[in-house]
């Protein structure tokens, strides 16, 4: 394989890169809050607020059942008026944040709902308000379910980050198709193979570190 | 592990009235005609988890409410510390009226209500130092006074050495031993102990309950023990409320209540820590009717009554028969006498008559079982 070739794969990594660790920051921002909410706003739960909690759940599986490389390019306008633009790297975070946010909530909810709510009940019972619930009691105590739950946004995002090629986000994925693919060069597809599957195995077994690092409950660590 | 005994780890906590010995205190918690209705949802009925309860719990006492499950035990505890309304009545807590507070009061107020689970309920991404620091850094403590009142705290329930521990990394008791400085972190007037000890082995509930002791006693915290163990009220507490189906069936001093239980359900509490099955070696040969040479057996209940620990050797005396001692059980509550002796007493139906009588003018309440050969 040509240096040419090596480079274009380094540069094409360096995108996806770019893309999944902007969009996954994004979509923590926005979907992290969001999932505490669902989390906690149930009949009886700390922000009560069922109502609220339906129409959110609603949206949140119409965005994650839109399929990825519709939504790209059904939410070009809103692309460009957020970016300025709807092609490139930067362009791509949009959509990319967009399915993730919701994914990540989903994930954020099932965490926060793991942590027994008996602890929510005596933080509760010594006059702590329900913000500091959130703080002290649920992000603290789900954070290995938080961290392996970003893990798999992130690998996720590195999937859905293949098929931005499609409005020119670039990256390994549209490599993997434009070279790989449409120029029959099966040595390419296989390097952008390689690469995915090494970024995607790098990434679990940080996080499953991380992970096992924030896990107080097991007594060997 | 043994309690401290040094008085001068258990500091008072400020805030913590004086109590005047010469007057009548107000009680610490007072429910005035408290009934808790849970509304029906999804399906299932409306519950009356509570009704008419009307007590009060006297200031620096350790107050035991027993009940079975389903007593509406768990639903006195919530609308103590304010994490429920009640539907109709209302409870003080310190002469407040936590039912009537809301938001930011009710919050001030439960800062002043210390509770201990059976479940513990640490956190387990905190060690043994963090655990007890969460409810003074809800209260907004500073960092170097939270630093301060988390060592006192580790002393006073003897466990510093397990400062940077994590709860997965230690046992039931160590657990409990920390709830009960987390509980007790903002110097609370109360302290709630639910079914603190019911996941500890017998000898952790002991120490558990000498611990709990000791607290009420150094720092006159008001202590009120929610349980199903009769032992535990035993043990610790010197008042006592009954409870079934959310109902007080009976309430009062605890020798009192145990030596005159009025209630089946106290009865059955009673008979829990006491026993008082006849063995079935000896129940499956029982008759109804006596032949001759027969002895008959009686079973003699001892509820208060003096002498009931010299009763067989005074009966021999007395009536100069070998009275057999076929199971007995006798135990101290509340510094009385309580069990039960189930004699075989030989002799004819006169003398019988007569050792009966013997008993029932003492005060000792008698049953005829059958008669044995």
């Amino acid at each position: 394989m040509s240096l040419d070739l090596i480079n274009l794969i380094v540069q094409a990594t360096g995108e996806s890169l770019f893309m999944v660790a902007v969009a996954a920051l994004f979509g923590t921002l926005f979907g992290l809050p969001l999932g505490i909410f669902l989390a906690t706003s149930r009949k009886g739960e700390l922000f009560e607020a069922p109502a609220v909690n339906k129409i959110l759940g609603v949206i949140v599986n119409a965005t994650r059942s839109t399929p990825f490389i519709i939504l790209v390019v059904a939410i070009i306008p809103f692309t460009r008026l957020i970016a300025g633009t709807s092609i490139g790297s930067g362009a791509a975070i949009v959509p990319l944040t967009i399915a993730s946010a919701p994914f990540i909530a989903r994930l954020v909810e099932g965490a926060i709902r793991e942590v027994d709510s008996g602890l929510i009940e005596t933080a509760s019972s010594f006059g702590a308000t329900p913000l500091q619930v959130v703080l002290k009691v649920l992000i603290p105590e789900a954070l290995p379910g938080l961290v392996l739950a970003l893990t798999l946004a992130v690998v996720s995002l590195l999937g859905y980050s293949a098929m931005v090629g499609a409005v020119g986000g670039g990256g390994l994925g549209d490599l993997g198709i434009r070279y790989g693919y449409q120029r029959f060069m099966p040595d390419m597809m296989l390097a952008v193979v390689v690469v995915l599957i090494a970024l995607v195995q790098s990434v679990q077994t940080v996080g499953d570190y991380l992970a096992r690092r924030v896990n107080r409950r097991l007594r060997n660590r | 592990m043994n309690v401290r005994q040094s008085s001068t780890a258990l500091r008072p906590i400020e805030s913590f009235p004086p109590i005047a010995p010469d007057v009548e205190p107000a009680p610490m918690v007072r429910f005035e005609a408290v009934s808790k209705t849970y509304p029906a949802h999804r399906g299932k009925p409306s519950v009356r988890a509570l009704q008419d309860i009307d007590f009060g719990v006297p200031r620096g006492s350790i107050t035991g409410v027993i009940g079975r499950s389903g007593a509406g035990k768990s639903s006195l505890v919530r609308l103590i510390n304010g994490l429920e309304k009640p539907t109709a009545g209302r409870v003080f807590v310190d002469g407040r009226d936590i039912s009537g507070l809301a938001g930011h009061q009710l919050r001030l107020a439960q800062r002043a209500i210390g509770m201990i689970f059976q479940h513990f309920n640490l956190l387990s991404s905190r060690t043994a130092a963090g655990n007890i620091a969460l409810p003074l850094e809800i209260a907004g403590w500073s960092k170097s006074d939270i630093a301060t009142r988390v060592s006192e705290l580790l002393d006073l329930v003897d466990i510093a050495d397990k400062r940077d521990r994590y709860p997965s990394e230690l046992s039931g008791g160590q657990k409990q031993r920390i709830g009960i400085a987390r509980a007790l972190a903002t110097g609370p007037s109360v302290l709630l102990s639910d079914e603190a000890t019911s996941a500890l082995d017998p000898q952790t509930t002991r120490s558990i309950l000498d611990l709990l002791a000791n607290i009420n006693r150094e720092l006159g915290v008001t202590i009120i023990l929610i349980t199903h163990e009769m032992s535990v009220v035993r043990q610790l507490a010197r008042e006592v409320v009954v409870l079934d189906a959310g109902e007080i069936v009976e309430r009062g001093h605890v020798a009192d209540i145990f030596t005159h239980p009025r209630h089946a359900i106290t009865q059955s509490f009673l008979t829990e820590v006491l026993g008082d099955a006849v063995p079935v070696s000896l129940s499956s040969r029982l008759q109804p009717q006596r032949k001759p040479g027969d002895q008959a057996v009686i079973r003699v209940l001892v509820r208060g009554v003096d002498g009931g620990d010299t009763l067989v050797s005074r009966l021999a005396r007395e009536f100069a028969v070998d009275v057999a001692l076929l199971s007995a059980r006798i135990d101290e509550i509340g510094g009385q006498h309580v069990g039960s002796l189930t004699l075989g007493v030989p002799g004819d139906e006169a003398r019988l008559t007569k050792v009966l009588s013997y008993l029932s003018q003492r005060q000792f309440s008698v049953e005829r079982l059958g008669y044995v050969a």
